[in-house]
């Protein structure tokens, strides 16, 4: 007879993998609709050709690899790592653009490693920062969002579609490529108007992409879609699918270290504007938060989350990328096995344990 | 001569069973840095294949007069002569190509498989055998090098054997390959992560071949007659 196991732990939490997985998408959802009102239905189709791709791949490595297919395609980690890595493309991607990017999350940066739960670095933002690196152009031409420029074509599902497939819109003057309709991101034009050194209001007065508060700075699209995932975040929070850890350090990191900044040089950005541009909320969130890559134990977290933002703002800020969670992601990926060895929780009845220099 | 140094054995060793950038995984430094292009690929082989010939052949046959305490100064400094012969041909006959390679082929010297050879081959094995073990290896690793740079050309260039006139003369400018403009080059296969993934791809590769190899010889082989009591000394009946 075999005997009952009895160690801990003894609650048990109803949630499955898909579960889990499930909520985290819907949790995304409001901010994936608020991203396409904004920016076009580019971001839509993004999210389902990445979904699509991201299945199959799976589904074609775990054939090779051996493995039931429909039981690990039906815990949606795929789904996922689509989704996330379908967010942070531009709305004007081609096809391969994302075929390319979502293969590589999947095949090289998860199922290489040995599939979910043991994959060192975070898949979507390994998929991305390949893209970033390989083609710098696609992956910075986002379309203006809907609140300043006139409701172009590109924004447009048929417009959309005709990118995706082909690269270009056929109108009436001929065929129109992307660089017709793009404009730079807000994070990107801030930089560029620092490099021309111009003060704020000037810059802001020239580029209706950064906002109209020039106190603030909120740049109009990403903040509702910041929000969004904000909001999505703080569910995800509320059911406990995520600690508080690991946003909070992030984001409070990320504040400081904005605040201090601006207040010496206020062409860096006010703080307001750097959570609420770019990717802050879905990486604090949706990205860092990842139970694979990230660190475990809840000192670790916080020091991983404040890793990630001191290296959101500082890559941001003085580095060559428009964005730059994807790079701080990864960096802090590769520390956590270091910051978790070092913040080993001391279990109850036992002395705490010696590590480092300390045990010399 | 030991079974293990027949010429067949030392040229199997060297391009396949024991690749120096397949399997020992040495000199991965210019190998990794250096396999941007076929060309590139192609011109720091040539350099490795002769340094590798030359420092093995000298040390082969000088092996009995080296102390063998202070044997590993003096296989550097015989491979650093050879190193610095192949380097001036290169200035007098590749200029071009030299200044490109730049930094990577005075660091042959630096090349573990160089004194790796040196150490564990030539300096045990008469001139012959040493010789063609410096052959064989240099041009396993030099194999792996073009089909890295092959494979990083396409995929980050979109184009093969570009700039081979730098290494062959000017009528080498028709042998370059492009693909259609409408390709977008990967730029991270160009770039030092692209060459760790590429060469991960190249020995992964390598093992699916062995293993099928294995699994053919098992069938193919006939059945062990029952009854016999037999000796197991590691996983595998031999």
């Amino acid at each position: 007879m075999p005997l009952m196991q009895l160690t801990s732990p003894h609650t048990k939490n109803n949630v499955s993998t898909q579960k889990m997985m499930l909520e985290v998408i819907g949790a995304t959802l409001l901010g994936a609709g608020i991203l396409t009102y904004h920016f076009g239905w580019g971001i839509l189709i993004n999210v389902l050709w990445a979904s699509l791709v991201a299945l199959g791949c799976e589904a074609l490595v775990l054939k090779i690899r051996r493995k039931p297919i429909s039981f690990y395609l039906r815990d949606g980690s795929a789904l996922v790592t689509a989704l996330l890595l379908a967010l942070a493309i531009p709305p004007t991607a081609p096809w391969w653009l994302t075929l390319v990017g979502t293969a590589f999350a999947i095949i090289i940066a998860k199922q290489l490693y040995g599939g979910l739960g043991y994959n060192p670095f975070n898949p979507a933002m390994a998929g991305y920062a390949l893209l970033l690196i390989s083609y710098p152009v696609e992956m910075t031409s986002w379309l203006p969002p809907r609140s300043i420029a006139e409701h172009t074509q590109a924004h447009s599902l048929q417009g959309a579609l005709q990118l995706f497939w082909s690269g270009a819109i056929s109108t009436q003057t001929g065929l129109k490529t992307v660089d017709a309709f793009t404009s730079a991101t807000t994070l990107d034009t801030l930089k560029t108007a620092r490099t021309l050194s111009l003060t704020l209001e000037e810059a802001t007065a020239q580029n209706p992409v950064l906002g109209s508060l020039s106190g603030w700075m909120v740049a109009p699209g990403w903040f509702w879609s910041n929000l969004a995932f904000l909001t999505g975040g703080l569910y995800l929070l509320k059911r406990k699918h995520i600690t508080w850890h690991i946003p909070l350090s992030f984001l409070s990191a990320l504040t400081v270290t904005a605040s201090i900044a601006y207040y010496f040089k206020p062409t860096l950005g006010s703080p307001i504007f750097h959570l609420f541009s770019g990717a802050t909320m879905l990486c604090a969130f949706f990205i860092a938060t990842d139970p694979v890559s990230a660190a475990t134990s809840q000192q670790g977290k916080l020091i991983y989350g404040t890793g990630i933002g001191l290296l959101t703002y500082i890559i941001r800020t003085f580095g060559g990328y428009p964005d730059a969670v994807a790079f701080a992601v990864l960096l802090l990926n590769l520390a956590a096995p270091t910051i978790d060895y070092y913040t080993q929780p001391r279990s109850y009845g036992h002395k705490k344990a010696k590590k480092g220099l300390h045990s010399l | 001569m030991h079974k293990n140094n027949t010429y067949k054995h030392i040229t199997q060793n060297g391009l396949w069973k024991n690749n120096p950038a397949l399997v020992q995984l040495l000199g991965l430094c210019p190998l990794l840095a250096v396999s941007n292009t076929i060309v590139n690929a192609l011109g720091l082989g040539l350099a490795t294949i002769g340094v590798l010939v030359i420092s093995n052949t000298i040390v082969s046959l000088m092996r009995k007069q080296i102390p063998t305490q202070i044997r590993l100064p003096a296989f550097v400094m015989i491979i650093a002569c050879a190193t610095t012969c192949i380097e001036l041909l290169m200035q007098a006959y590749a200029f071009e190509l030299y200044e490109i390679l730049g930094i990577f082929i005075p660091l042959i010297v630096t090349n573990c498989s160089v004194l790796g050879r040196a150490d564990a081959f030539a300096s045990k094995n008469p001139v012959g055998a040493s010789a063609l073990d410096g052959l064989m290896m240099g041009l396993g690793f030099t194999i792996v090098l073009l089909a890295n740079g092959a494979l990083r050309e396409l995929l980050g260039q979109g184009s093969l054997f570009a700039g081979m006139e730098l290494l062959l003369g000017d009528w080498a400018t028709h042998l370059r390959l492009s693909l259609p403009e409408t390709y977008k080059p990967f730029l991270f296969a160009i770039l030092p992560p692209g060459a760790f993934i590429t060469l991960g791809f190249l020995i992964a590769l390598k093992q699916h071949i062995d293993h099928m190899h294995q699994q053919r010889a098992e069938q193919t082989k006939a059945p062990v007659a029952s009854g016999h009591k037999r000796i197991r000394v590691t996983d595998h009946i031999q």
